[in-house]
C-alpha cells in the first residue's frame, strides 16, 4: 500500500526540484529540531485520530461477538469474525470491487480525453475548464446524487428515450439497477480521475508529439508510444484516487440502487449504526481495506511491468 | 488521409472533452430546474408542469434547513482553519527539511487519503465511544480536520516544491534574517498554494456526509439534513441552496484563479 500511495502522491503533485535544505552555519542544532516542531501538531492529530483508532479497530474486529456495548466486550482473538463476515457478505465485497472497478475504467475512458483537451486544446480557456471540473463539488454530493434519481427515473427523459428505441422492452428501467449505481459512482468520482491526469498531461512537452509526427508516426502510434507512457503516473494516481473512494462508497448504492445492489459500505454502515455489531463492522472494514489493497497492488504491478519510464 | 486524421484527432478530443464536461454539469442543471419546480407529490423526483419562484424567495421556509446550513458553515470554517494551519506547517517540514522519519511522515500523511471514508468514520466513532466522548460539533470538527489535513499537506507541498530555492538564498545573501526571508519572500510565494488548500478543505468539509454521519450524534449538518429528508421527500429548498452555493463558489474560485494567474504573469 505504501508504495502505491507514494506513487499516487508523487504523481498527484506537480514535479519540481527536489527539496533543498537551506543550511545556514548558525543555529544548526535548532535547525535540526525545526522539522519535528513543525510536524508535531499535525502529526499528533494523525496519530491520535487516525493511527490509534485504526489499531483499536483491528482489536475490535477480534472481540467476542456475543458481547455488547453495555455488557462490554472480551478480547478472544476471534478470527472467526472474519470468516463469518466473508460467509455472510461476500456478495457485497465482490460488488464493491466490481462496481468500483467498472466505474474506475469508465472514469479513465471519459476522463482522459477531458484532461487532454484541457491541457492541450483549451488554450486560454484552460483555467475556466479546470474550474468547471471542480465546480460540481460545491453542489452537495447528496443533492447531486439525488438529481441522478430524477434523471434516471422511470418517468425521466433518459428512460423515455431508450424505451422508444426498437428492441428495448417497455418495462426497461435504469433506477434500482447496477447500471444506475455505476453511473452515480462514475459521476461522483470523475474529478478525482481528471485532476491527476491533467497534472501529468500538462507537463507533457508538445515538442515530443511534434517529433513523433515528424518521424511519420500516426496519431494513434504517437499516443500509444509517447503520450500514454508519459502520462502513466497520472493514470495510476487517478485510478487509485477514483477506485479507493468508490469501493468504500455506499451512498450511490443506497440512493440509486436497491438492497440487491448494496455494497460493503452499506453493510459496514448498518453494522455500526443500526445493528451495533461492532466486531463484525470492524472485521468488514478491514476486509474492505484488504480488498482494496489486493486490487491496488495487482494493478500497480501490472502498470509497473509495462514499459513505463 | 494524414490531414484528415490530424483534424479528427484535434477536434475529436476537444469534442469528447466538452461532452464529458456536460455530463458533469447535467445534474447541476437538474438541481437548478428542480429548485424552480413544484413537485406533484412529496416523494416525487420528477419535474412537474408547475414552475414557481417560491423556493428561491423563501429558501429557509422548511424547518431545520437554516440551522443545518449554519452548522455546516461553522464546522467547515473551524475545520478549514485548523487543517490549513497544521497542514501548512507539516508541508514546510516535509518539503524544506531532510530529517529522520521523513518517509514515515509521508506514509502517515497519505494513508488517510487511501482509507475509505466508511473506515475512517467508523474507526473514529469506535474511539469516541470507547473514550465516552459525547458526539457533536467538536467530534465532527476533529474528523473533518483529519481528512482535510492530508489534502492540505499535498497541495502546499506541491507549491513549495515548485518554488526556486535560490529566491530564499538571494534574500539571505542580501542580509535578510530567517524571519524576514520567510515573511517577505517565502510566505507570499506559498500563499496561493495555502489559499487553494483552504478552498479544498472548505469544500471537502462542507460536502462530507459519510464521516459526518458516523461522528455527528444529534448535530445536523446540511448533508445530514438532506439525508434525513430524503426518506420523507426532499424539500425543494434544498435545491435552491445547492444551486446558490454552487454559483457562489464557482464565481469565487474563478475570481481567485484569474487573479492568481494575473499575478503569476507579473512575477
Amino acid at each position: 500500500m505504501t508504495a502505491a500511495v507514494g506513487a499516487a502522491a508523487g504523481a498527484a503533485t506537480p514535479g519540481g526540484p527536489p527539496p533543498v535544505p537551506v543550511e545556514a552555519v548558525a543555529g544548526r542544532r535548532r535547525r535540526r529540531l525545526t522539522p519535528y516542531l513543525l510536524l508535531l501538531p499535525g502529526g499528533l492529530w494523525l496519530l491520535l485520530f487516525f493511527v490509534v483508532p485504526s489499531v483499536q479497530l483491528a482489536g475490535t474486529s477480534l472481540y467476542d461477538r456475543s458481547g455488547s456495548l453495555e455488557t462490554g466486550y472480551s478480547q478472544t482473538f476471534a478470527f472467526v469474525n472474519y470468516l463469518d463476515a466473508i460467509g455472510a457478505y461476500w456478495p457485497h465485497l465482490l460488488r464493491s470491487a466490481g462496481y468500483a472497478g467498472i466505474a474506475t475504467v469508465i472514469c479513465l475512458v471519459l476522463g482522459y480525453p477531458l484532461a487532454y483537451a484541457i491541457a492541450h486544446k483549451a488554450g486560454r480557456w484552460r483555467t475556466l475548464l479546470l474550474v468547471c471540473v471542480i465546480a460540481p463539488f460545491f453542489t452537495t454530493f447528496l443533492v447531486r446524487t439525488l438529481a441522478w434519481k430524477s434523471i434516471l427515473s422511470d418517468n425521466g427523459p433518459v428512460v423515455g428515450v431508450l424505451r422508444a428505441v426498437p428492441f428495448v422492452p417497455d418495462d426497461f428501467r435504469l433506477l434500482a439497477t447496477p447500471a444506475a449505481v455505476v453511473c452515480g459512482l462514475v459521476y461522483n468520482f470523475l474529478p478525482f480521475m481528471v485532476l491527476p491526469l491533467y497534472a501529468s498531461l500538462e507537463r507533457l512537452d508538445g515538442r515530443l508529439l511534434e517529433a513523433a509526427g515528424d518521424l511519420y508516426a500516426k496519431p494513434v502510434t504517437t499516443f500509444r508510444w509517447v503520450t500514454l507512457p508519459l502520462s502513466m503516473p497520472g493514470v495510476v494516481a487517478g485510478t487509485l484516487l477514483t477506485f479507493i473512494p468508490a469501493a468504500g462508497d455506499y451512498i450511490n448504492a443506497e440512493l440509486l440502487g436497491t438492497p440487491n445492489q448494496y455494497m460493503v459500505g452499506n453493510v459496514i454502515d448498518s453494522a455500526f449504526l443500526v445493528r451495533l455489531d461492532y466486531p463484525q463492522a470492524a472485521a468488514l472494514s478491514f476486509l474492505l481495506m484488504a480488498t482494496i489493497l489486493v486490487m491496488v497492488l495487482s494493478y500497480v504491478r501490472a502498470a509497473g511491468t509495462e514499459e513505463v519510464v | 488521409m494524414h490531414r484528415f486524421w490530424r483534424w479528427l484527432a484535434d477536434h475529436w478530443v476537444l469534442a469528447v472533452g466538452l461532452l464529458v464536461l456536460a455530463y458533469l454539469f447535467l445534474p447541476i442543471l437538474v438541481v437548478f430546474l428542480l429548485s424552480l419546480n413544484r413537485p406533484t407529490s412529496r416523494l416525487s423526483y420528477d419535474l412537474s408542469a408547475q414552475w414557481t419562484l417560491d423556493y428561491w424567495l423563501h429558501p429557509f421556509a422548511t424547518a431545520g434547513i437554516g440551522d443545518a446550513l449554519r452548522v455546516s458553515v461553522g464546522i467547515a470554517l473551524v475545520a478549514t482553519v485548523l487543517a490549513t494551519v497544521l497542514g501548512t506547517l507539516m508541508a514546510f517540514a516535509m518539503a524544506r527539511h531532510r530529517f529522520r522519519g521523513r518517509a514515515t511522515a509521508n506514509v502517515l500523511v497519505f494513508l488517510p487519503m487511501a482509507t475509505p471514508e466508511v473506515v475512517l468514520g467508523s474507526s473514529l466513532l469506535a474511539l469516541f465511544v470507547t473514550l465516552r466522548v459525547p458526539l457533536g460539533f467538536w467530534t465532527v470538527v476533529v474528523a473533518h480536520v483529519l481528512f482535510c489535513l492530508s489534502f492540505v499537506v499535498v497541495t502546499v507541498k506541491a507549491r513549495l516544491a515548485g518554488l526556486d530555492p535560490r529566491l530564499q538564498e538571494a534574500a539571505m545573501d542580501l542580509y535578510a534574517d530567517e524571519w524576514q526571508t520567510f515573511r517577505r519572500v517565502t510566505l507570499p510565494l506559498v500563499l496561493p498554494g495555502v489559499a487553494a488548500a483552504a478552498m479544498l478543505s472548505l469544500s471537502l468539509s462542507f460536502d462530507d456526509f459519510i464521516i459526518t454521519n458516523f461522528n455527528s450524534g444529534t448535530t445536523v449538518t446540511f448533508p445530514m439534513f438532506v439525508w434525513g429528508a430524503a426518506q420523507r421527500g426532499i424539500p425543494r429548498e434544498v435545491n435552491v441552496i445547492g444551486t446558490a452555493v454552487f454559483l457562489l463558489a464557482f464565481v469565487l474560485v474563478l475570481v481567485v484563479q484569474l487573479r492568481g494567474r494575473r499575478k503569476a504573469r507579473v512575477v
